[in-house]
């Protein structure tokens, strides 16, 4: 039952919202324990939350347009009272003492939090095998890895554990394992959904996102999480997009570039390496698909995206370096005790922090330090100086832009622990928006010759949100 | 066109410092290593002319994002007292309401 | 400004840091008070604590404070953006600093001391001030303290850090120039400017180089400086150091070093190849700061009158020099000498009454009061004596001078009752008399001081000493001296 089904019931007084709790709870305690999507479930809270929401009703509150509706939130994600771990040991057991804005929405929107989903440590991988707890499985195959760094939140969709969740995309962290674990998923423009209470990655970057197994219903949650914030300095100003509403005006007229340097293969030199065949295929198939449907559909470049990586790859760093140094042992979380305040900070950070987390923290106070500011961070500001430019002139033709999300399907768990950056090249298509602050989404179109599925990655220029949404409705209604 | 040079060991084990992190022998190997892949895909970089190009901190053209002069307590309708006790609460270790932390050794710099 | 040489053959070459906390009711980034020293760690929140997924937001009292500090120093108003500045230390909750690197609020300015000259203003600038740590053990010494303990009340606080030039030549003229500073800042209502309580703190970069030679010396930084006094002495001290190491043929090395109170010395900190990498970057949780003209202009219009403003309308009223006003204004009594000199009052005597009769304050003395009493004392009605003493009255309890006059009995003298006096002293006193007619001028002055005391000390303090003195001068005239 999807989202809006469920609301809409719920509302009418036609379901409980404690039979809906009640079902997807079921759904979590036969599958949890293969796929391990939850760092924490919320059973009893869901329940307290779902007889209080059915009160209302009775009274003849209309709690909301998520009336009902359990929804899944990533673990980096400030919970009030509720343990936020990031999928670290350095906040094991830690408890924010307030509510991210998106979980506020989300209540006063009458969602019931189910539960917080596992990710990469920070948010950093592309696997969910970074994180301290332990791995998330896809839940079309197990011996997959459901993408990441949200592979939780993905998983929980996948595997019908809830509905809608929460995840965080900071180069792909909410498209990538969409992707991979066949369901929507959605980062909006950089501004759109407040980060306050969201524990930063990379600040210039992060967004906050749905993730459904609808377009409709990624549309739904979008609508209720955006909008301005105040506690927000970089939150747009404006109100919540209008999705629900254009989900039906079809494509007809608009103009869709595929971006060249984003689909590799032989024949396409000057492109992004690693996009296998049948991702490709997938892809070209999707444009079709949206030709047939009105739209004009052409090759387009944006030649700078080729850069994206690298610069994404110094930049992200540098931020969580300086985000990531308040796990000092001081106020909160981890302490490893020792003799002195630094070696305290040392201890802990030592011990509390994994690998990839340790990587990026030092790859990025690299590129910060003395002497290499210019060739690495400062340059890399400029690429994406260079990438906003390229997409602005791409927008002059077209309306929309289209790539593989991921350039392969979910690939078996371990495959790429032990290379990084084999698995940072998992986020080459993902990047270019999070460097742009644009909005793009991925939807899932057929399934690769594994059988697992692909994602078509959808990408609009700022604010342009429901016109993206318009062309993902198409391709869902025409998905092989 | 410059070349930046490869990242060393001892770069590593420096960077580890400031970070407040420490290594054992094979960690600062296998870092060093990985860290090396890592800029050396980056130098693809050093093949852009971007002498003319503005860097962009932050994609949003928005400026002047301010706040009036009001105070609002922590901890919503709870308040302040409320806040107070519950980060307190859950602090490594608290003496006389305040944040205990092993001797500092120095001044802040 | 008194330029005398601290250390015959050297010049001591000055440039101050000043930090200011801005007299905003919440903090810098989040909505949590403004306010210290109270109970640990109450004024807090999510931002001032640096929780994970905390976000900062500008308060904007706190940019107004900083433009009208700008324009107070006649600094160009820029658009701005913060900076992290990245380093480890328990009281500073995020381990990084929030403030303003290449591109400062403030610009190039300049400061007027009361003497005219003008001490250069590289930039004055946004940051958040840091957590309080108190050192447990060890007599509380950093050093040697078993532990320490941090209160955030503190942290997130708004500063401004005010950098001059290097245009200072002595701890005379940086004591000047921090008193302005804070009389601006007063002045304005950016800051309360306690320095002893820490609400204004000051670093100093001191250096020092041979007379007659441009190129700067090597300079040191010098921290924990809580008073105007103990500025002067380690000031004092930092540039004798350095002098004695030239000359002894020991180059300085560029280095922090720490003021210490007790033992009236400076300790080295680090020294510049230790300085901190502080990583600095673009802070990307803000968005940056650009002020508009028609609010500039707003705030420009708003700001209330300057100390160097003042000073010149007051000298211009009395026709003195504007350093001969400066003490006046320190007191904040020039409107009512402006006032005074207004309505008719001599402006010497009023400046002279403000500076020495006035130091409890003005009281309930008005320009009109202080302008009639001016006049009765000019007027020869009353004695300078005589008028301070009035002057007193009307500070404590207002009134008219002429009322409080009578009250006292104080009436003008009959000159020839005092000639009457003056020829008895002088008859009773032969050696001191000829000491006066025959002596130089140090001895005639000396000689005079006493028959106008023996006068005073007849009348109670009725007589006018001018008077005195005029007969004095006569007799001796007469006497063919």
């Amino acid at each position: 039952m999807s989202a809006r089904a469920i609301a809409t019931a719920v509302r009418a007084g036609e379901r409980s919202a404690r039979s809906v709790v009640e079902e997807h709870l079921a759904a979590i305690d036969s599958g949890e324990g293969e796929i391990h999507a939850f760092n924490l479930v919320l059973a009893d809270e869901a329940l307290v939350r779902a007889d209080d929401l059915d009160r209302r009703i009775a009274n003849g509150e209309d709690p909301g347009p998520l009336a009902g509706v359990p929804v899944a939130l990533k673990d980096n994600l400030c919970t009030r009272g509720i343990d936020t771990t990031c999928g670290s040991r350095i906040l094991e057991g830690w408890r924010p003492p307030y509510d991210a804005t998106v979980v506020e929405r989300l209540a006063a929107a009458g969602a019931v939090a189910i539960g917080k989903t596992n990710l990469d440590e920070f948010a950093m991988g592309s696997s969910t095998e970074n994180s301290a707890f332990g791995p998330t499985r896809n839940p079309l195959d197990t011996s997959r890895v459901p993408g990441g760094s949200s592979g939780g939140s993905a998983a929980a969709v996948a595997a019908g554990f809830a509905p809608l969740a929460l995840g965080s995309d900071t180069g792909g962290s909410i498209r990538q394992p969409a992707a991979l674990c066949g369901t929507v998923g959605v980062k909006p423009t950089y501004g759109r959904v407040s980060r306050y209470g969201l524990v930063a990655f990379g600040s210039s970057l992060d967004q906050i996102g749905p993730f459904a197994a609808t377009v409709e219903d990624a549309a739904l949650l979008l609508e209720v999480i955006g909008g301005h914030d105040p506690l927000d300095s970089t939150s747009i100003p404006e109100a919540s997009p209008d999705l629900l509403a254009v989900l039906g005006r079809g494509v007809e007229g608009l103009r869709i570039g595929i971006i060249s340097e984003l689909m590799g293969g032989p024949d396409r030199a000057a492109s992004v390496e690693g996009i296998a065949d049948d991702v490709r295929a997938r892809v070209e198939q999707a444009a079709e698909a949206l030709a047939a449907a009105g739209a004009t559909v052409e090759h387009a470049s944006v030649p700078s995206t080729i850069y994206g990586l690298s610069a994404y790859y110094l930049i992200a760093p540098a931020e969580a370096s300086s985000n990531l140094a308040r796990f000092d042992g001081v106020r909160f979380g981890l302490r490893v005790d020792a003799d002195t305040a630094p070696e305290m900070n040392t201890a802990t950070r030592t011990a509390g922090f994994g690998d990839e987390v340790k990587r990026r923290i030092m790859l990025g106070t690299y590129a910060l330090s003395a002497g290499y500011y210019d060739a690495y961070y400062g340059k890399s500001q400029k690429v994406r100086t260079l990438i906003q430019r390229d997409f602005a002139r791409a927008y002059e033709s077209f309306d929309l832009l289209l790539s593989p999300t991921a350039p392969t399907t979910a690939f078996p768990l371990g495959d790429k622990t032990g290379d990084p950056m084999l698995m940072y090249l998992n986020d080459v298509c993902t990047i270019p928006s999070n460097l742009a602050g644009h909005p793009s989404m991925s939807v899932p179109f057929g399934s690769g010759d594994d059988g697992m599925p692909v994602g078509v990655q959808i990408l609009a220029p700022a604010l342009a949100e429901a016109t993206m949404f318009r062309a993902a409705a198409v391709l869902e209604g025409s998905a092989p | 066109m410059t070349t930046t040079p490869r990242l060393t060991r001892d770069d590593v084990a420096h960077v580890a410092d400031l970070a407040r992190l420490t290594l054992t022998d094979d960690e600062l190997d296998a870092f060093t290593g990985q860290l090396a892949d890592v800029l050396d895909h980056a130098a693809d970089l050093e093949a852009l002319d971007l002498d003319d190009v503005p860097p962009m901190a932050n994609p949003l053209p928005l400026v002047n994002v301010l706040r009036p002069d009001v105070p609002v307590p922590a901890g919503d309708a709870e308040g302040a007292a409320d806040f107070h006790a519950e980060v307190l609460a859950a602090a490594p270790s608290v003496e006389d309401e305040r944040f205990r932390v092993p001797p500092v050794l120095g001044e802040s710099p | 400004m008194s330029n005398q040489a601290l250390i015959p053959g050297w010049e001591v070459v000055i440039g101050l840091e000043v930090h200011a906390e801005l007299a905003t009711v919440t903090k810098m980034f989040s909505s949590a008070l403004n306010q210290f020293g109270g109970k640990p760690n109450t004024n807090i929140d999510p931002v001032s604590l640096g929780l994970p997924g905390s976000l900062p937001v500008l308060n904007e009292k706190a940019v107004e404070l900083a433009i009208r500090v700008g324009l107070a120093l006649d600094c160009v108003i820029q658009r701005s953006v913060f900076a992290r500045k990245n380093y480890f230390y328990p009281d500073m909750p995020k381990d990084f600093q929030i403030s303003q690197y290449d591109l400062p609020i403030n610009g190039e300015g300049s400061l007027e001391l009361p003497d005219g000259r003008r001490i250069g203003i590289e930039r004055a600038h946004l940051e958040e001030d840091t957590g309080k740590s108190t050192h447990v053990g060890g007599g509380g010494r950093i050093h040697e303290a078993g532990h320490s303990l941090i209160d955030y009340n503190r942290a997130g606080v708004p500063l401004i850090e005010i950098v001059s030039a290097p245009d200072m030549r002595g701890a005379e003229e940086a004591r000047a120039y921090v008193s302005e500073l804070r009389a601006i800042l007063v002045a304005i209502g950016a800051s309360d400017g306690k320095m002893e309580e820490g609400s204004m703190r000051v670093d100093c970069n001191v250096s020092v180089r041979r007379d007659g030679t441009t190129e700067l010396g090597t300079r040191c930084e010098v921290k924990n400086i809580n008073s105007l006094r103990s500025m002067g002495r380690a000031i004092e001290y930092e540039a004798r150091r350095q002098v004695d190491l030239i000359e002894s043929g020991e180059r300085v090395e560029q280095q922090t070093r720490h003021w210490n109170e007790d033992d009236g010395r400076t300790h080295k900190l680090r020294s510049k190849e230790e300085a901190y990498d502080y990583r600095y970057f673009p802070e990307p949780d803000l968005v940056p700061v650009e002020p508009s003209d028609e609010w500039i202009a707003e705030i420009r219009a708003a700001l209330p009158m300057l100390p160097r403003e003042r000073r010149r309308r007051l000298a211009d009223a009395a026709g003195v020099e504007p350093s001969a006003t400066a003490l006046t204004v320190e007191r904040g009594m020039d409107d009512l000498a402006v006032d005074t000199i207004a309505a008719g009052a001599d402006a010497a005597r009023v400046l002279v009454h403000v500076e020495n009769n006035l130091a409890d304050g003005v009281g309930e003395l008005t320009a009109a009061s202080f302008a009639a009493l001016v006049a009765m004392e000019t007027g020869g009605d009353l004695t300078a004596t005589q008028a301070k003493t009035v002057l007193a009255d009307l500070a404590a309890s207002g009134g008219d001078p002429a009322a409080h006059a009578a009250d006292h009995g104080f009436e003008a003298m009959d000159t020839s009752e005092l000639e009457a006096l003056v020829d008895r002293l002088i008859a009773e006193h032969p050696e001191v008399w000829a000491g006066f007619v025959g002596g130089d001028d140090k001895e005639r002055r000396k000689k005079a001081g006493f028959f106008v005391g023996q006068v005073m000390r007849a009348t109670q303090g009725n007589a006018d000493g001018r008077i005195v003195n005029e007969l004095l001068a006569r007799r001796a005239t007469e006497q063919g001296a």
